[in-house]
């Protein structure tokens, strides 16, 4: 099967304008006779349900929260990133294109970023039209910032609030379409499988996580907008009920998950404090901005930080990195970050921190200034830490935080299955290898605001539709296999909760799939993720009552997926020998310890077809064409 | 530490409740109360009892998903913390802790701690928004708008929507909520057009779900895991009898 992208022809800025006027349309008298199913209401979920809904489509939204405004989209702290060139320091569409397309280092389709980089000027403007709070310098203007890995100020941001106030803002416009009656909203419900009827994605089943009761939804089209995978990871930034289940089932009905290996670590978390812990804590890596990262230069140093003299620490990013400094995009940070703590010179009672100091911007920019831009984060930081950062430099650790890797789709955002449409983090297209700070927002509200209503329509308005309703054979065999599934976890019976067996999975990724790969930790993982998976399905243990709120059971459920996705994601990593973006392979280096690339074997994206559980996947590739930028190797010094 | 709890166990909303006793043995500093909650969970999970429900997602305290009441206190006792950013470091060995979910007529209890707010998605639906469809925007430099009006309408905007002022307050009342947003739109020009009337609507969704009057105690600030301030209440209540006044105009 060859994979087409879908890419429109004509030269780079034009291609988006051209497909637009292509596409086909839906005659807005005809647009509620077609149903659209949303499943997920973080920023590409709750933007996509807004838009089509005002544009009168028949809309179905989906969250497994009592709310969509808790979708996780909320806890985006620093910013979103626009070539509104506003500051008059040389940014531009092409720029913010090219260093998206840089910083995912050549591992993203130039169309698919050139069009993120010309719509994120758009959302900033829908954004303020909603009331979203940005800050304002004195003037009354928005006011930028410099953000992880860019040269240019193009970063709006609402105080560490950003994804909070852009989830506000969506989540606000959508149930104002809740109001008018286009979109129905069902929250607390968890999609469990995809319905597939005649090669197209017609519906889903759901659980309603209050009563237990399997639900059937049919549609024309479902749009998925179910976030990440890093809590295979078990510590992971991410929310403790993100999962990749909605994405994993999607993918055992056809759609190819592609670039599973492209997990993005994360340079400024609160380190690890023990086994109890259930989640990590970011902090923004706009504290980087101001913020000197060290180390000391003598191995095992136990002094407290205030008493390592100036010449006995080691700024290592401001030594190797003199043009970036301490803002090199976040992968060459994490992976730093783990060589100067496996040389031994790491901080903190595990070895496992880094120190991130702000005594030299106190004194240069006061107290004061320092707590009206990071106020809220010192606060975070002290709260979990009991330390003050004020006074002492705070301890950070890279944390599992973003997938750039997800379900296969084309330049419309739709996967090989007809029909169906993967949006925001849960989709592969934008980032690459690695993603830079503040491009999230942007992915997510680019796709379900801007590129969805065209292409959406597109796809509705060129496809006959069969009458498929929920007594379908398709949904039928769907449901009782989602049955069967829940039946078997109820029916083991065992003593391990799937807490347990996550933390080993988790411990088990980080250790072999994590910061820094090599063939026999991959290889090791491989044998190691089926003999887990079968002590998940002999030991583990689900109490209570499955026709009631069990959020142990909807636990059990998740990390069954996650032990069948972890798999994958070592399966990619091990057959990528190159070294790219937030995937390193120890094997593929420079002689001074920086990702080494293999644009002659590997300028390809992996999606991989489901052949079964323990079965190998058939990889698939859609080569990548550069024809604007020249891969070049990535340089930040 | 070892903690003794005494939580209120409610197998759904139509069953009755009641406190049961639990010990939460070799808890340590550290640890978030939500994570103390999970470490007695699998306890329970292992001996094959059913686990506590509690609702919480980030954990990180931006979500609002989490909150129970924590001797009598929403959240706790930490001022302007969610209960998933309270830590044990805050309680002393031997404590012991009563557990309840939010109380309040519009916030029925779904199981043990977990409440249903969807009437704040139906407040926030009668007309927390700007009428604005997607595309027609203008350019975003093209209103300006005063650093200090802005922080305003942020220090508004920044509710989580945990309902822990409803659970504080003596009247049930989701004033500092429905305020918060009144407030956030009206401080801003973008918020102008509907001014009037979305404070008229949101007042009268709000006391349609059955939420009680605000008779200004205070007790929902003192909560609010945002700190959000009771003169949010002050800005609506004035909204609002202008919207009456000017009503017909």
């Amino acid at each position: 099967m060859t994979l087409d992208s879908r890419t429109p022809s004509g030269p780079l800025a034009e291609k988006w304008d051209r497909h637009k006027f292509a596409s086909k349309l839906v005659n807005p008298a005809n647009r509620r006779k077609y149903t659209v199913i949303i499943v997920g209401t973080g920023l590409a979920g709750a933007s996509a349900a807004s838009s089509l809904g005002e544009l009168g489509y028949n809309v179905k939204s989906f969250c497994i929260h009592d709310s969509p405004r808790r979708a996780h989209s909320i806890a985006a702290q620093g910013g979103i990133n626009a070539a509104k060139n506003y500051q008059n320091d040389g940014d531009s569409v092409y720029r913010l294109f090219y260093d998206t397309i840089k910083g995912g280092d050549y591992r993203s389709r130039e169309a698919n970023v050139y069009r993120l980089a010309q719509l994120s000027v758009n959302i900033i403007d829908q954004c303020v039209a909603q009331g979203v709070p940005f800050a304002r310098e004195y003037g009354g203007l928005l006011d930028n910032r410099s953000f992880g890995g860019a040269q240019v100020s193009r970063t709006f941001y609402a105080r560490g609030q950003t994804g909070q106030q852009l989830l506000l803002g969506a989540y606000q416009s959508m149930m104002r379409q809740v109001e008018r009656g286009t979109v129905a909203m069902f929250p607390n419900r968890e999609m469990l499988d995809l319905v597939v009827a005649g090669g197209q994605a017609r519906g889903i089943i759901c659980r309603n996580l209050l009563t237990g009761a399997l639900e059937r939804h049919d549609g024309h089209a479902v749009l998925l907008c179910t976030g990440g995978y890093g809590t295979a990871y078990y510590l992971s930034t991410n929310a403790v009920n993100s999962n990749v289940t909605a994405a994993w089932r999607a993918h055992k009905r056809g759609a190819f998950f592609a670039n599973p290996c492209y997990t993005q670590i994360h340079p400024t978390c609160i380190p690890v404090s023990g086994t109890h812990q259930s989640k990590l804590t970011l902090m923004s890596e706009s504290l980087r901005n101001d913020g000197r990262v060290w180390v000391p230069k003598k191995q095992g140093d136990t002094r407290p930080p205030t008493q390592i003299p100036e010449d006995e620490r080691d700024y290592y990013l401001e030594r190797k990195y003199p043009s970036f400094g301490n803002l090199v995009p976040r992968d060459v940070a994490s992976r730093n970050a783990k060589s100067v703590c496996d040389e031994g010179r790491g901080v903190g009672e595990s070895g496992l921190a880094v120190y991130l100091d702000f005594s030299d911007a106190i004194k240069r920019l006061g107290r004061e200034v320092i707590a009206a831009r990071y106020g809220n984060l010192f606060d975070m930081y002290r709260k979990i830490t009991d330390e003050n950062p004020y006074e002492l430099p705070m301890r950070i650790y890279p944390a599992i935080h973003y997938t750039m890797g997800g379900l296969w789709v084309d330049y419309n955002l739709m996967s090989n299955v007809p029909g169906l449409h993967v949006l925001g983090e849960a989709n592969f297209s934008d980032h690459g290898a690695n993603r830079l700070g503040a491009s999230a927002l942007m992915q997510g509200l680019a796709d379900g605001y801007f590129v969805i209503p065209y292409t959406v329509a597109n796809y509705l308005g060129g496809t006959q539709f069969p009458a498929v309703g929920i007594d379908h054979d398709a949904f039928r065999e769907a449901e009782s296999s989602v049955q069967a599934r829940i039946d078997k976890l109820l029916a083991v019976k065992g003593h391990d909760t799937p807490r347990q067996l996550h933390r080993r999975l988790g411990q088990l990724l980080w250790d072999d799939v994590g910061m820094a790969r090599d063939a026999a930790g991959l290889t090791k993982a491989l044998a190691e993720i089926p003999r887990l998976r079968d002590e998940f399905w002999q030991n583990l243990s689900v109490p209570g009552d499955p026709n009631n709120l069990n959020k142990n059971l909807e636990y059990a459920g998740r990390v069954a997926d996650y032990l069948e996705f972890a798999e994958t994601l070592a399966l990619d990593a091990l057959h990528r020998t190159e070294s790219c973006g937030g995937h390193f392979r120890e094997e593929s280096q420079t002689p001074d310890g920086e990702a080494r690339r293999d644009d002659e074997h590997f300028s390809y994206v992996a999606a991989w077809e489901f052949k079964g559980v323990g079965v190998k996947p058939e990889l698939h590739q859609e080569p990548l064409h550069f024809e604007y930028v020249k891969p070049t190797q990535r340089s930040y010094k | 530490m070892r903690i003794n709890l005494n939580i209120w166990r409610q197998a759904g909303p139509d069953k009755p409740g009641s406190f049961v006793a639990y010990v939460a043995e070799h808890v340590s500093p550290d640890m978030s109360f939500l994570e103390m909650l999970d470490v007695v969970n699998e306890g329970l999970i292992a001996k094959a009892d059913d686990p506590i429900a509690f609702d919480s997602d980030c954990r990180e305290g931006i979500c609002g998903t989490c909150g129970f009441l924590i001797n009598g206190l929403a959240h706790g006792p930490m001022r302007g913390t969610t209960v998933c950013q309270l830590h044990m470091r805050s309680f002393k060995d031997g404590d012991t802790l009563v557990l309840e979910p939010w109380r309040a007529r519009a916030f029925p209890i779904v199981k043990d701690l977990v409440v249903d707010r969807s009437a704040f998605d139906r407040i926030i639906q009668a007309g927390g928004y700007t009428s604005i469809n997607v595309g027609g925007a203008r350019d975003a430099n093209a209103i300006l708008i005063g650093q200090s009006t802005a922080e305003q309408a942020m220090d508004s905007a920044a509710c989580i929507g945990c309902g822990a002022c409803v659970a504080a307050c003596k009247n049930a009342s989701a004033a500092l909520f429905t305020s918060a947003k009144v407030s956030h739109l009206a401080l801003l020009p973008q918020g102008q057009v509907e001014r009037y009337g979305r404070v008229v609507k949101m007042v009268a969704r709000h006391d349609a779900e059955g939420f009680g009057s605000c008779s200004n105690e205070g007790e929902c600030e003192a909560v609010c895991p945002k700190e959000i301030s009771i003169t949010n209440i002050a800005r609506m209540n004035r909204e609002y009898l202008k919207a009456t006044l000017l009503k017909g105009r």
